[in-house]
């Protein structure tokens, strides 16, 4: 007997939701055969049997949600009584008795213990099942109060989200409340009473005041990627100290170059010429000249990796993914084009595996396509920033010799944490990006 | 138990005659009690002492040197190796009106009498509404190489039973007002001697016959700001050197000195609790239901709204005393671990 349970697909995952049962209770399953559909928070996926047998028993309703380790489901492998403890003792299957159950008694002890994931050798699906950790990683303390540290902000009246902690992990300590009581309130400083400062995730779905749906409305539960969405922008809004900075780029060289060769690239690669692969190219080589863009904060470490995995935002029918270029570093902007176009396309058809999500250490979000002037994206945590690029449009300018030309001009902007950057090293990063995009010859590299 | 120990304990372990002050008036933690007694028993003639070697000998550690000279077989009683007999006899004394004080030689072999202790002495007054006013002396304490059965901190067992005032001083003052309060006390009470402290400390000790020091008041004997160290005993002189070199890298500690066990003054923890917020209860019983572990529990519940961290505790593995003294070092905090656990506290 082999219990299945609800894998979990990413380091963060905490639970996923039963789209639909692939099996009904008594089929024949071959390994590796789908079992089941499921949604998390980050991906859709199949997840394929670990063993062949029956299936005896669906232990979960379709559409329901339930946490990372759960037992879903159970398949008679004529192992017997084993699984990992979340087996029940066989039981006749309800439907088209294939086979007798096996007696637990009656059973030899399993050669092999049963495994709930599926065996090594097989794809990546629900392979990331090992040692499920459902804690969010919060980072180290960060968000303990001591008892202390309440009294005192409560007495006082301090709002503790003005104070920057100094403890383990960036805890805010007495000694901090202290200090900031000392000091004279800063201009524009609000005292207030002590506000909730507990998990973003709670509060995302209390909004209040409840207004349900009335006539002439229609309601719909929040999809798990919805909710996820939610919860990680909410969350972002309130843990980074959000900036903007924005350069205006003259992209007329490469409006050209699309123009002249977009027929020819297809031909050649197979994908479409788009502006994105050439700004993400320039952007890697902005990371490149400034790491600390390219790092993330880990408690009270800076983490600056030594290569780029580039998340590009793709909306999609369920709301937004973030699928990561590995290793976009090591690519050139034939290779980019490529990745992009791959990823997106699955993503749109719902097929990213959960590795190909996770580990993005900066994003492109691209806004330029639907018509946008200007963004200010939240940034993807923990990345230090993201880019925006925005629409093409010809503008009038002043050129050399203060003459007015018409030339193709597009808005880059990024968001970045304050807590890791500074304007300046903001501003260099963009003016980099700038430069690269003004004066590279795409042609080579794009194999024209 | 005791029989092996009466020769190679009493010759080995630190057994000298008690000396006397010094010229300054400076006086050792044995001198210290020794003069304690000796007031007591010139104050008040139903004083009486028994023990194994106190008196002919003068004490395995020369307490009682001079003692039977001066005050008579009486009032100096040397006993056979027999402890629960030594406890006996000292409550049918105190019963019938005397004023006993028991030594131990160790207070290793106190579990000789613990029957005689827990359900005789600790309860007589409560179940017949006699008092028992022994006073119940013992060397206790490790740091002294002198293995498992010579260095044992028995005062959880016997705080354990109620009843029973326990007394850990650190300091020869703190020694003699504690002691002579103890044998005016009208309960009984187990007054731990510290060995490793006998003659390693030297003090100004008051000479006034009068001069108290009162039973559950803790002492802070050093203020500081950051951080509480609450501890009692030996353990008392380590926290005072560790918060020396802490200050040196800015980690103001306040040292709180117990001094009597059971019960606790919880009011002078907590005010120090109150001031830094942050405490370390370093303590040389046990870990597990040690004293420190009754402290803890005390800040936990009582002090908890002043809290900046948890409550930290630093103490022996329960684990027989080693011998061998590169063990028996690792055994015990030393002030590189208070100063390690200070250091995790403040960085909390």
């Amino acid at each position: 007997m082999t219990s299945i349970q609800m894998p979990q697909l990413g380091e963060t995952i905490v639970e996923g939701t039963i789209l639909k049962w692939l099996k009904s209770e008594g089929d024949q399953v071959k390994a590796d055969e789908p079992l089941f559909e499921i949604s998390t928070d980050k991906v859709d996926t199949e997840v394929p049997s670990p063993v062949a047998g029956t299936v005896t028993k669906l232990l979960v309703a379709e559409g329901a949600t339930v946490p990372v380790g759960t037992a879903v489901m159970e398949i008679d492998d004529g192992s017997g009584a084993g699984g990992n403890g979340a087996s029940a003792p066989a039981s006749a299957p309800t439907a088209a008795p294939a086979q007798p159950a096996t007696p637990a008694a009656e059973a030899p002890a399993p050669a092999e213990p049963a495994q709930p994931t599926p065996q090594p050798q097989q794809p990546a699906p629900a392979r990331t099942t090992a040692a499920p950790s459902t804690m969010p990683d919060r980072g180290p303390r960060s968000g303990i109060l001591s008892p202390i540290v309440r009294k005192l902000a409560r007495e006082r009246g301090i709002d503790l989200a003005t104070i920057a902690g100094t403890g383990d992990g960036g805890r805010i300590t007495k000694a901090d409340v202290l200090a900031a009581t000392a000091a004279p309130p800063a201009a524009g400083t609000t005292v207030t009473p002590l506000p909730s400062v507990g998990p973003a995730a709670a509060a995302v779905m209390v909004a209040a005041p409840s207004m349900p749906a009335g006539q002439g409305e229609e309601a719909q539960p929040i999809s798990h990627i919805r909710k996820a969405i939610a919860t990680h922008m909410l969350a972002s809004t309130q843990q980074t100290a959000r900036a903007w900075t924005m350069v205006e780029v003259n992209v007329d060289r490469l409006v050209h170059l699309r123009e002249e060769s977009k027929e020819k690239f297809q031909a050649n690669f197979g994908v479409k010429l788009t502006y994105l692969p050439m700004v993400t190219r320039a952007t890697i080589d902005a990371l490149q000249q400034f790491p600390l863009v390219n790092s993330r904060l880990d408690g009270e470490t800076i983490v600056t990796p030594r290569f780029v995995n580039m998340g590009i935002a793709v909306s999609y029918d369920a709301g937004l993914i973030v699928p990561v270029v590995k290793g976009a570093d090591g690519m050139n902007t034939v290779g980019i084009a490529r990745a992009i176009a791959d990823l997106a396309a699955r993503a749109r058809s719902h097929q990213l595996q959960p590795d190909e999500v996770q580990g993005a250490t900066f994003t492109i979000t691209n806004p330029g396509p639907y018509g946008s002037l200007l963004s200010v994206p939240i940034i993807n945590q923990p990345n230090a920033g993201i880019l925006s690029l925005d629409g093409i449009q010809k503008r009038p300018v002043v050129v050399e010799d203060d003459a007015i030309a018409v030339r193709s001009m597009v808005y880059i902007s990024m968001s970045w944490d304050h807590r890791l950057i500074d304007g300046e090293l903001a501003t260099r990063f963009l003016a980099r990006v700038k430069h690269n995009l003004e004066t590279w010859d795409f042609a080579e590299d794009l194999g024209l | 138990m005791a029989s092996t120990t009466v020769e190679s304990g009493a010759a080995g372990h630190g057994a000298e005659p008690r000396g006397k002050r010094s010229e300054d008036g400076q006086a050792t933690y044995l001198i210290a009690v020794a003069e304690a007694l000796w007031e007591e028993m010139e104050r008040d003639e139903r004083v009486i002492m028994l023990g194994e070697d106190i008196g002919v000998y003068g004490g395995a550690f020369k307490v009682t040197e001079g003692f039977l000279e001066r005050f008579g077989p009486d009032r100096v009683m040397d006993t056979p190796i027999a402890e629960e007999t030594i406890v006996g006899f000292a409550v049918g004394a105190a019963m019938e009106g005397w004023r006993p004080i028991a030594e131990f030689q160790y207070s290793d072999f106190m579990s000789s009498g613990f029957d005689e202790i827990t359900t005789v002495l600790s309860r007589y007054h409560y179940r017949s509404g006699v008092r028992t006013p022994v006073v119940l002396r013992a060397p206790s304490g490790g740091g002294v190489r002198a293995s498992s059965f010579h260095s044992v901190n028995p005062e959880p067992w016997f705080a354990y039973a109620g009843g029973i005032k326990i007394m850990c001083p650190a300091f020869p003052s703190d020694a003699k007002g504690l002691l002579k309060s103890a044998i005016r006390d009208d309960n009984p009470s187990l007054f731990l001697e510290h060995k490793a402290l006998y003659r390693r400390i030297k003090e100004h000790v008051s000479e006034d016959p009068a001069a108290l020091i009162p039973i559950s008041s803790a002492a802070v004997k050093r203020p500081g700001d950051d951080v509480t160290i609450v501890t009692y005993g030996a353990m008392v002189h380590k926290a005072l050197e560790a918060a020396d070199t802490l200050a040196g890298r800015g980690i103001s500690a306040e040292v709180v000195d117990l001094r009597t066990v059971y019960p606790i003054d919880e009011e002078t923890v907590i005010r120090s609790i109150e001031k830094t917020s942050r405490a370390l209860v370093l303590y040389e019983s046990f870990h597990f239901l040690g004293i420190g572990a009754e402290v803890a529990s005390v800040i936990a519940e009582k002090a908890f709204e002043h809290l900046d961290a948890p409550v930290m505790r630093l103490a022996p593995p329960n684990h027989p005393v080693p011998f061998s003294p590169p063990l028996e070092d690792a055994f015990l905090p030393q002030v590189a671990d208070i100063e390690a656990a200070v250091d995790r506290l403040s960085a909390w």
